[in-house]
């Protein structure tokens, strides 16, 4: 833990926002914000918005992936800069396993740099892989394994690394329907043990609802905040919550925000 | 052994025995090439004598330290050349059409600046295989997922480390097959100036058994060659095999 006040926020964005330079092809592109934006230490909080809206955007200016034209990131009460600040975890929509090495060696890639002896580098790819329920595949290839499996390495490479943040950016994207639910139980049970905050990117408005404590809703681009809801979940929860009542009042809620948004996006005037 | 192999390896003993008895009927003429038996036997009684040791030592050694220099020049070229899309947007199409220029045709260059010495024979073979392993490797190089940079990134890996521990062994396979190539490409540098301008070596050595009408010696010679680029080449195609069926990839 660093020497931030107590009850500070984990995460603070201030007035940011992302301007792509003009080039030969392309005007400049006010791509997102302004944004201000507090994460709390330990809370699920999930992003919804029309496609384009620079979600993305935003996750990678938190990771320190992209830097903000405008506006000051901190984390932890440090400004973040160009680089990835340590603490800090992503995992991506894209396959991002290293097809040349098996499922605990994928696990161990970000290891090395730490100062851990062997003994407890190993048990530490084992707990990730008892997290993920991969220890069954621990010598296979990526190329062995599902999509669903491959992204839950990538998880399990984040968990090694026993980040205090952790950035999901659409990780349950590219797969179906039945494997995201499940994989969301996935999510939720690392979050639970492992305390840490995660801020998940998504287009799926029922999953944010079903996961996260708290959703910001983003307006079509530029992309700024337009709604925060909370949810209000217990922290013991699983996929079942999607049978509860307020439930369905979440995602209409969501949904009516955008409704408008997704319009703008196809380039029809909100109705 | 799976069915396409066993046809080929039947292409390969029937040449051969075609060949053989093409010698013994007497259709190809003792002066013109030995029957293959015989050349087997000579191989075998050359490699005993010991009288071509110098000659196989001196052409591999030369053969490695050429496509030792290409493939690391080459992987350095590559990955400089990788990061600077001016300079390779102008020497791209100079890589497409480098094999349309036959490097032997410099030898009277090289013999002028570098002597009659090893240099320039290593240098003829290091020419032909750097373009294979530099063109090879940024082709692997445009081919690793910007997602396994950007996870270099997050996982705070130093420039040299993300290159050494997530980029080369993502172009991997790609680079492996360059090497295939250079391999070729270094045996056919050296064999050939050999040939032509060197006072030593299997080249020279097959050139000298030529033009004395030994054939007890250069048959012998050109299969050695034949068995140690076939091997070497193997060699490398199960290694790249390898590779590419861990990525799900035959």
């Amino acid at each position: 833990m660093s020497g931030e006040e107590l009850g500070a926020p984990q995460v603070a964005l201030r007035g940011v926002n992302k301007t792509f330079a003009a080039s030969r092809e392309r005007a400049p592109l006010h791509a997102l914000g302004p944004i201000d934006l507090d994460l709390r230490r330990g809370e699920f909080f999930a992003v919804v918005g029309p496609s384009g809206c620079g979600k993305s955007t935003l996750l990678e200016i938190i990771a320190g992936l992209s830097a903000a034209s405008e506006g000051s990131v901190h984390f932890e009460g440090r400004p973040i800069g160009r680089e990835v600040p340590e603490g800090v975890g992503v995992v991506f929509q894209e396959d991002a396993t290293l097809p040349w090495l098996t499922v605990q060696q994928n696990v161990a890639f970000g290891l090395r740099r730490a100062d851990l002896a062997r003994a407890g580098r190993d048990e530490r790819v084992r707990d990730a892989l008892r997290i993920v329920g991969l220890t069954d595949f621990a010598t296979s290839y990526p190329a062995q394994l599902s999509g669903g499996m491959r992204q839950r390495v990538c998880i399990a490479r984040t968990l090694v690394m026993q980040p205090r943040l952790i950035l999901l950016d659409e990780p349950f994207g590219a797969l179906d329907q039945q494997t995201r639910l499940l994989m969301g139980d996935e999510v939720l049970r690392v979050w639970r043990e492992t305390g840490a905050t995660v801020f998940l990117i998504t287009h799926a408005l029922d999953e944010a609802a079903m996961l996260a404590d708290r959703i910001g809703v983003m307006s079509a681009r530029p992309g700024h905040l337009k709604d925060i809801v909370e949810t209000g979940w217990p922290r013991d929860r699983d996929s079942r919550i999607v049978e509860r009542p307020e439930f369905g009042a979440i995602t209409a809620r969501l949904w009516k925000h955008l409704r408008g948004e997704s319009m703008k996006t196809l380039g029809r005037p909100a109705s | 052994m799976s069915r396409t192999a066993i046809l080929r390896f039947a292409v390969i003993v029937g040449g051969i025995a075609v060949l053989e008895a093409l010698c013994l009927a007497g259709v190809i003429d003792k002066i013109t090439m030995q029957p293959p038996h015989l050349i087997v036997r000579d191989l075998w009684r050359l490699l005993v004598s010991g009288r071509m040791n110098a000659a196989i030592v001196k052409t591999l050694a030369n053969t490695l330290l050429a496509l030792g220099l290409a493939v690391g020049a080459g992987l350095i070229v590559a990955a400089l050349l990788h990061r600077r899309r001016a300079v390779r947007d102008t020497l791209d199409p100079l890589f497409a059409t480098y094999y349309a220029v036959p490097v032997f045709a410099f030898y009277p260059f090289f013999i002028v600046v570098f002597g009659l010495g090893d240099l320039p024979q290593i240098l003829i073979a290091f020419m032909l295989a750097v373009v294979a392993v530099i063109v090879n490797t940024l082709n692997g190089l445009d081919r690793v997922p910007p997602v396994l940079l950007k996870t270099a990134r997050v996982m705070r890996l130093a420039p040299a480390a993300a290159a050494w521990r997530l980029t080369l062994p993502a172009a991997g396979p790609h680079i492996v097959t360059g090497v295939k190539l250079a391999v070729a490409y270094a045996f056919i540098g050296i064999i050939g100036s050999e040939f032509i301008l060197s006072r030593g070596g299997i080249g020279y050595e097959i050139s000298f058994a030529y033009n004395n009408f030994d054939n007890a010696t250069m048959y012998p010679l050109i299969v050695l060659i034949l068995l140690a680029s076939i091997a070497i080449n193997s060699m490398l195609t199960r290694w790249e095999r390898t590779l590419l069926a861990r990525r799900g990839i035959r």
